[in-house]
């Protein structure tokens, strides 16, 4: 059962990434990503990640890349001319992609400790109570500071939009006339 | 659970159909209820010709849907054109799959009877499936290429992106008191002595009023149904449709009325428990007794959307600029405020 799921799953996810690069129009490659990116989060669940994977897609599918779309609809962005591109590119390009992702495998399969994935239950079933318990218990016990750090982070990003937007809106601007909101 | 994994995949099948079949003649319903109510607002009937009170008017109206011509516009884009009814509908309907509306194991071989899936993330389920539903509305502005549409659809993913926010951390105050994600528990946690331990008379009285006035805005109800106004954008997003792609927009609307419907049910007013909690004792006949925790949940869930068309019939519609300051500036740091309150609360008890 979890292994059909995994298969059609992991499917899913390789056309959704080929889509998104063969896609001409960009909301098409945008929709292929939110495709890639739920299939990968039925694939954490497979693996019993279940806080991972409705955070991929909370976060991921339901936040990023809305604004993606967003983005794409409020610029009208139009279909992407194509190139046949050069024959180098195509001669060199494939190989040594597949070259290296290749070599990540087999650093990654290689690496000690990082143990085998099992396609199970598995981590639902951690000692200690369910997997948010768990995760949540090291978050912020072990990890807390690079936890801290990356929120600090993320706030800094927040703050420097903010500056930024203001510092636009400060100059009189040509094309939009001046609105009172108050 | 002692079922094989067949008979677990017969049960799951038989629920799905059950409740899908439910949530649709619930979702024609509510569209009746909200029509004969705000007729009686308004001082009027509301439909009452077709069968005795009108009651048989949502399955008319299903049939006028269906057979009326579909016209589908020159300039859309077809496959997204296709694809966003689709999109927002399912979305709506999904989301039921992880609400519990009666006892636990109550079927044969311990199956959960009245829920679709037990999961421990069953309120991130919820938030996750809704933040999906975006893409319909969104996708359906855009792809109709009609300027009307593409506002509305922007104004509508805009307030659904911030209020979501609002949303999500009215919720966390109950989580941090239940200490669970699942659905099951929450309601467990409240039904100790009936309508005292529900959530919505302790700590988070506040939390539920953030959720309600978020939840509003999350399906795109009045008063902040800017993205349909009708008076500037003739009908926002779903202006180029017609027929039953319409009619599934409508439906998925109202589906999601009832979804928020059963989530502040579950998290807020008890859920399939009886406001008397033990006082009385549980009835003793068996169908009685797995019956009686529905009536419950129907009951609550009722009162929701019977909240819903009154707040229609009452309020008027808030000002874009309104919208934003109100979810930004008052429901945000309000619910902040909660979690905070909650948090110390929880901490120090």
């Amino acid at each position: 059962m979890h292994l059909i799921l995994f298969v059609v799953f992991a499917g899913f996810c390789l056309a959704g990434a080929i889509n998104l690069l063969l896609q001409s129009h960009p909301i098409n490659s945008a929709l292929s990503l939110i495709v890639v990116m739920t299939s990968l989060a039925v694939l954490y669940l497979l693996l019993g990640a279940e806080f991972l994977a409705i955070a991929q897609v909370i976060v991921y599918a339901g936040a990023i890349m809305v604004l993606f779309t967003f983005v794409v609809m409020l610029l009208n962005a139009g279909r992407e001319e194509r190139t046949l591109g050069s024959r180098s590119a195509r001669n060199v390009g494939f190989p040594a992609a597949v070259a290296i992702l290749a070599i990540i495998a087999t650093i990654i399969l290689k690496a000690q400790g990082l143990g085998t994935a099992q396609l199970s239950d598995g981590l639902t079933d951690v000692k200690g109570g369910t997997n948010i318990e768990v995760l949540s218990t090291v978050l912020f016990t072990r990890l807390l500071l690079p936890f801290e750090v990356t929120s600090v982070l993320i706030l800094i990003a927040i703050l420097g939009a903010v500056a930024l937007a203001r510092h636009g809106a400060g100059e009189p601007s040509a094309s939009e006339p001046k609105v009172d909101n108050q | 659970m002692h079922v094989t994994i067949f008979e677990f995949f017969l049960w799951s099948l038989l629920k799905v159909a059950v409740v899908t079949v439910v949530m649709l003649l619930g979702v024609a319903y509510t569209v009746l209820l909200e029509r004969k109510l705000v007729g009686r607002i308004q001082n009027r009937w509301g439909p009452s010709r077709v069968g005795p009170f009108g009651l048989l008017q949502p399955l008319v109206d299903g049939a006028k849907s269906f057979l009326k011509e579909d016209i589908i516009p020159t300039g859309v884009y077809r496959p997204l054109y296709l694809l966003a009814p689709i999109l927002a509908l399912g979305c709506a309907l999904m989301s039921i799959a992880v609400v519990p509306f009666g006892e636990p194991n109550v079927g044969p071989g311990g199956v959960h009877l009245f829920e679709i899936a037990d999961l421990n993330i069953g309120l991130l389920i919820i938030l996750g499936v809704t933040s999906v539903g975006v893409y319909g509305i969104a996708l359906a502005g855009w792809s109709s290429n009609n300027k009307y549409s593409l506002l509305g659809s922007l104004r509508s993913s805009a307030q659904l992106i911030s209020y979501e926010l609002a949303l999500g951390l009215s919720l966390v105050g109950v989580v941090l008191q239940t200490g669970s994600l699942n659905l099951r528990v929450i309601v467990e946690k409240q039904a100790e002595k009936g309508i005292v331990t529900w959530n919505i008379c302790g700590m988070q009285f506040v939390a539920f009023f953030i959720y309600l006035m978020a939840a509003y805005a999350e399906t795109n109800r009045s008063p902040f149904d800017l993205p349909e106004a009708e008076s500037e954008l003739t009908g926002g997003y779903h202006t180029e449709y017609s027929s039953m792609k319409f009619a599934m927009f409508f439906m998925a609307e109202y589906a999601n009325m009832i979804t928020v419907g059963c989530v502040a049910t579950l998290l807020f007013f008890g859920g399939w428990t009886s406001p008397l909690g033990d006082l009385i004792d549980p009835p003793q006949n068996i169908f009685v007794h797995a019956l009686f925790p529905i009536f419950w949940f129907v009951l609550k869930v009722f009162c929701f959307l019977f909240l819903y068309v009154w707040v229609r019939g009452t309020l008027p519609r808030f000002r874009y600029d309104q919208l934003m300051n109100f979810g930004w500036r008052i429901l945000m740091p309000l619910a902040i405020l909660n979690i905070l309150a909650t948090s110390l609360w929880v901490a120090y008890h």
